[in-house]
């Protein structure tokens, strides 16, 4: 049984992770190292240092790009005779500040390249918003990279450091990043050791060793750094091994894969809850998901949250997470149904904590979850509200009073109160609290839920005092009115509750039709394209409707970018242009709005389908926090796959169309050498033969098979003198080197030309010519229509029986000469009628070819030249008309011979 | 010897070898002496030392244009001269004209063709003075007495008429090109308009011609001029 073997055989699923991973490290080129420490002082800087010595004297070619040696003599002393690259400077705010020179870097291109502090904030309006994004750059560029950073900035860990030392990094760098690297090297000291370096001055200047030692540097905190960046590390490694074990498969006890799913709700709670399913996932080495569901009755409070909820998606990005933005009327149906189709084991949710009565009303989202999650874990995760950030949603969401609201509710009690008392006398008290009834409805309508509860107390208020005995009190008499209050109020509030909702979900429904049917409209034009224009008139019209946008196209063209459309107004400078060609050359989403060259005017998305990187996608928003919309960014990616793929498309059939073009420019080579050989051969059989018997005096001629050798090799040099013409005279026409020299021509001139020409050959056939005495001197270049006229009688000649006579008609009207070659010949067979006008198109005829099969073809060109028509039609009675037609312009019709 | 002295001279400008020994085997046979020369400077040179009767020049010479040669040798000889080219483009060949050629052949010609064109040429040196009386076939032009008979009848013609077929009379056999006629019949100002000329001549051939369609005495060379049969 070999059936244990093929278990052990690593899955193909497995061999292709591994082969992409081997991939995607040879198409990025350059190599990441990471010197991981836990603190300042442990001597990341250092160990980076021996390390590029020891890689320097291998013949390496290193250059130290940015290295911060903080003035410790050890490291200084390294750097010596290490190339060290000029900072780049920028100004900020007055203060001119040292960064990494990235351009440099790639212009001066060494094989590896020292970048010290990966978790470098760079200076507003540099190229990139973070130091590890210039290192992806240069990554990229295929150039090796070493770099150094402590632990604390891994995104994944940032929150448990700031649990342990209550400092919070704010430097931050992706975990994807330490995926990223080729290597890892773990830089160690003990505690001890580092607190006595400390001590000695070695890592920072006395003043600040008091305070670093009070805040950071406490041996607490210390230990459980040095731990974190350890198993970070050995994180690390075990990835590698599992990696490595499967790959060659090695058994082992391999956990089903789990996928996670955490939803991002734009709360303050759903920072901690991305961190939280983060490290789950790490854990249980798990893909993660995080989805954001935008639902119609929390519209409006989703349009406060915006910034937050964008902030939770790209932090769940930068995580390693897939982020998706959902719409949905129902959370928790559309998670559910979001993790089914995503094959998710697992979703975390987090602890409620509205109150008990709340729960009653509407049980929490957590427990539609749980009930609907079926095989599904769900982890309920508890959570601390995060402090409230003054200035954040909350102070900001504080909406106006709406004063004109209430203002109006009392206008309607008023109203019914006094409608009430006009009715007074024949309705029961009961029936009249009807009328204050159609007053909270109402206002529940028109006015929202808090002027519709005021309505409902002002009314109940009225009616009590008005209306219910004993009047003009507040005192109630008979204990049922107390229900008809109760009746009035939940009226009131359950249906401004509902029509609030309805609103809510009409404008969603308004939002998500007009999203659906701008993708419509753009999808209709793009199909309708069918050439790189009329894509980019679709976009541009399609898309500055939909998002109120100015837009730009922008194609490589060359080593540049070039504007192929552009929006009326917009403008793009040198600066535009280059950060368009960034996000072009690294294939990613650069601009306003993004970490990356974020200071441009425009946002640029790169057009690429599975197969090809086609152009970039510049697009100018009305408003700044419209960039960070998802309902735009969503628009926007949907719009970019679609232009894309039309591209993609218009290209595809460029492409065919040219291979095309390219064939038949082959068969046509195929042809005409064809053609020649045979054409330039076959006179010359006879002429060398018969010249070769008449030179040997060995051979015993007869006066009579001289004569027949004469005429038959005098033929043929006519002959081959003819294709030769004809040849020449095809390129010219190919090559557009035919001036055409009009002048007004005497048509009969022309006729008598031609058959002047063919002399020899009419002798003993009948040509009648039938013309007008009326034809106007026509504007022609006679030279090439007599040759049209020779190519058209020579073909007559050839195809007719020798006794057959020939006949030309020429007539003119006002608009039009028609001239006409009649034969008896055997005619065209109808489908070919079109066809020989074409290049190397013969006659078929049994007894062989006799044309060259490019008179025709010249004629065409000629009178097309002309603006004229030629076309071939069988006659009933039998044979071939050839009819060729050319306008007369006033110029030319008017002089008729005298 | 002296035979040889008697006869007509033939300067052959030609660069190619083959053409040169075809032609001189063709003329040498029907009584000319031939003289070769295969660049237009040795050209210049032979029409001065040999001072041939007619001289045929190919145009594509290897040192110079043979426009320019036929230029060079008209500022001070009269000397007939026939182009033979390969070119076959109506443009060439008026330029050549236009030059001071006398008569243009396209390759490939036959001898006989060839052969007539020279007569022509030596006829036209030989006798400064045209006959008053020109006869071919069946049309007859007495310059003497203006009169101009086809089939033993007068035929009446246009000053104009008469004097178009009388410039093409006295230079019978010679290709004359448009601006040629136009410039001695019309003068200067008619030049770009040619299609008087066409109207002219399709009078002349329905007044001269037996069938106006297939003309055998006023024949056009096509895209650069007229010439009138010869005998």
């Amino acid at each position: 049984m070999s059936i244990p073997q093929d278990e052990r055989r690593p899955s193909p699923e497995a061999m292709l992770r591994a082969a992409r991973a081997e991939e995607v490290k040879i198409e990025h080129g350059g190599k990441l190292k990471i010197f991981l420490g836990y603190a300042a002082g442990v001597g990341k800087t250092y160990t980076m240092l021996e390390a590029a010595r020891i890689r320097q004297r291998e013949g390496r070619d290193v250059v130290a790009a940015y290295v911060e040696s903080h003035g410790r003599a050890e490291t200084d002393a390294l750097l010596e005779g290490l190339e060290c690259l000029p900072k780049a400077q920028h100004e900020y705010q007055g203060v001119l500040l040292p960064e990494l020179d990235i351009d440099g870097v790639l212009a001066r291109r060494p094989q590896l390249v020292l970048v010290d502090e990966l978790a470098h904030t760079n200076v507003p309006g540099s190229r990139h918003e973070k130091r590890w994004q210039d290192i992806l750059e240069i990554l990229a560029a295929g150039i090796d990279v070493y770099t150094t950073v402590n632990v604390q900035h891994f995104e994944s860990v940032n929150d448990v450091v700031t649990q342990i030392t209550g400092v919070v990094v704010r430097e931050t760098v992706p975990d994807s990043i330490l995926d990223r690297a080729a290597e890892i090297r773990l830089v160690d000291i003990p505690p001890e050791e580092l607190l006595e370096r400390l001590h000695q001055g070695k890592i920072y200047i006395p003043e600040q060793v008091a305070w670093a030692t009070e805040k950071f540097f406490r041996h607490g905190n210390l230990i459980a750094l040095r731990e974190l960046s350890m198993r970070r590390a050995a994180a690390r490694v075990d990835e590698e091994m599992r990696a490595y074990m499967e790959t060659r498969a090695i058994p082992g006890p391999w956990p089903v894969t789990e996928r996670l799913l955490v939803c991002a709700s734009g709360s303050p709670f759903s920072e901690k809850l991305i961190r939280t399913t983060r490290r789950l996932a790490e854990e249980l080495k798990a893909q993660w998901f995080t989805v954001y569901i935008e639902t119609p009755s929390l519209a409006k409070q989703q349009q406060e949250n915006r910034e937050r909820v964008w902030r939770d998606l790209r932090l769940a990005e930068s995580l390693g997470a897939e982020v998706a933005t959902l719409t949905a009327t129902s959370v928790s149906e559309a998670i559910i149904d979001y993790a089914l189709r995503h094959n998710v084991t697992r979703i975390v949710v987090g602890k409620p904590n509205k109150s008990r009565w709340r729960e009653f009303l509407r049980p929490p989202i957590v427990d539609q979850i749980i009930r609907l999650s079926g095989a599904i874990h769900v982890h309920v995760v508890s959570i601390e509200p995060a402090p409230i950030k003054p200035g954040s949603h909350f102070s900001r969401s504080k909406r106006q009073v709406p004063w004109l609201e209430y203002l109006a509710s009392l206008v309607l009690v008023t109203a019914a109160t006094m409608v009430s008392f006009l009715v007074g006398s024949i309705l029961s008290p009961t029936n009249m609290v009807m009328i204050f009834l159609l007053a909270v409805v109402l206002a529940a309508v028109r006015l929202g839920l808090k002027p519709a509860i005021l309505t409902a107390t002002l009314g109940v208020m009225a009616f009590d005092f008005f209306f219910v005995p004993p009047r003009l009190t507040f005192n109630v008499a008979d204990s049922e009115y107390i229900f008809t209050f109760i009746g009035l109020f939940t009226v009131g509030v359950v249906i401004s509750t509902l029509v609030a909702k309805a609103n809510g979900r009409a404008v969603a429904l308004r939002e998500r039709e007009l999203q659906t049917e701008s993708l419509y409209y753009l999808s209709r034009d793009l199909a309708a394209a069918v050439d790189l224009e009329s894509i980019m008139a679709a976009v541009i019209k399609n898309i500055s409707e939909t998002l109120n946008a100015k837009l730009a196209v922008l194609v490589p063209e060359g080593e540049q970018m070039k504007i192929s459309s552009i929006s009326k107004g917009l403008a793009l400078d040198v600066k535009e242009l280059a950060v368009a060609d960034w996000a072009y050359r690294n294939r990613r989403t650069a601009g306003l709005g993004t970490e990356t060259l974020g200071s441009a005017e425009l946002l640029y998305l790169p057009l690429h389908t599975a197969s090809c990187f086609l152009g970039v996608l510049g697009v100018k928003l009305g408003q700044v926090a419209d960039y960070r919309s998802p309902h735009h960014r969503r628009l926007l990616d949907a719009f970019v796959t679609q232009i894309s793929q039309a591209m993609e498309r218009v290209y595809l059939s460029m492409q065919a169309e040219q291979a095309q073009i390219l064939q038949a420019r082959e068969s046509l080579e195929r042809a005409l050498l064809n053609s020649i050989s045979h054409d330039l051969r076959t006179p010359l059989v006879s002429i060398i033969g018969a010249l070769s018997s008449l030179r040997d005096e060995t051979l015993q001629i007869s006066d009579t098979a001289r004569k027949e050798f004469l005429t038959g090799a005098w033929d043929e040099a006519e002959r081959l003198n003819r294709f030769v013409g004809n040849l020449l005279d095809m390129t010219r026409l190919e090559a557009g080197e035919l001036k055409m020299k009009m002048e007004l021509c005497d048509v009969q001139d022309l006729v008598g030309c031609a058959l002047a020409a063919l002399d020899q050959r009419l002798k003993g056939r009948t040509v009648n010519v039938k013309l007008e005495p009326t034809i106007p001197l026509v504007r022609m270049d006679m030279v090439l229509m007599t040759q049209v006229l020779i190519n058209l009688l020579d073909n007559a000649l050839k195809y007719s029986p020798i006794e057959s006579s020939i006949e030309i008609t020429v007539q003119a009207d006002n608009t039009f000469l028609t001239v006409e070659v009649l034969d008896c010949g055997p005619g065209i067979p109808e489908q070919d009628l079109q066809r020989v006008f074409d290049k190397f198109y013969r006659i078929p005829i049994p007894e062989g070819t006799k044309g060259t099969g490019l008179g025709l073809s010249i004629c065409k060109g000629i009178v097309e030249a002309h603006d004229g028509r030629i076309w071939a039609e069988n006659q009933q009675e039998g044979g071939l008309r050839i009819v060729i037609e050319l306008p007369l312009d006033e110029k030319g019709g008017n002089d008729k011979i005298k | 010897m002296t035979k040889s002295n008697n006869l007509p001279r033939i300067l052959v400008v030609d660069d190619e070898p083959a053409i040169q020994r075809f032609l001189t085997t063709a003329l040498n046979g029907e009584e000319f002496i031939v003289h070769q020369a295969e660049t237009g400077h040795a050209a210049l040179t032979a029409v001065v030392t040999t001072k041939p009767e007619v001289i045929l020049l190919d145009l594509g010479l290897p040192d110079m244009d043979g426009c320019e040669v036929i230029k060079r040798i008209r500022q001070w000889s009269q000397v007939p001269i026939i182009v033979l080219s390969v070119r076959d483009r109506e443009g060439d060949k008026v330029m050549a004209l236009n030059a001071g050629a006398d008569d243009y052949l396209t390759k490939p010609f036959g001898v006989g063709e060839l052969l007539a064109r020279i007569r022509v040429a030596l006829r036209r040196t030989l006798q400064q003075t045209p006959e008053p009386v020109y006869r071919i076939d069946e049309l007859e032009i007495d310059l003497a007495r203006r009169r101009v008979l086809v089939r033993g009848e007068e035929v009446s013609l246009t000053p104009t008429e008469y004097d178009l077929l009388r410039l093409l009379v006295t230079h019978a056999g010679k290709v004359l090109t448009h601006r040629q006629i136009l410039k001695e019949i019309w003068g200067a100002a008619y030049l770009e308009q040619p299609h008087v000329l066409r109207v002219n001549v399709s009078n002349l051939r329905h007044k001269l011609e037996k069938d106006a369609s297939r003309p055998s005495y006023i024949l056009t060379e096509v895209g650069v001029g007229y010439r009138l049969k010869s005998t």
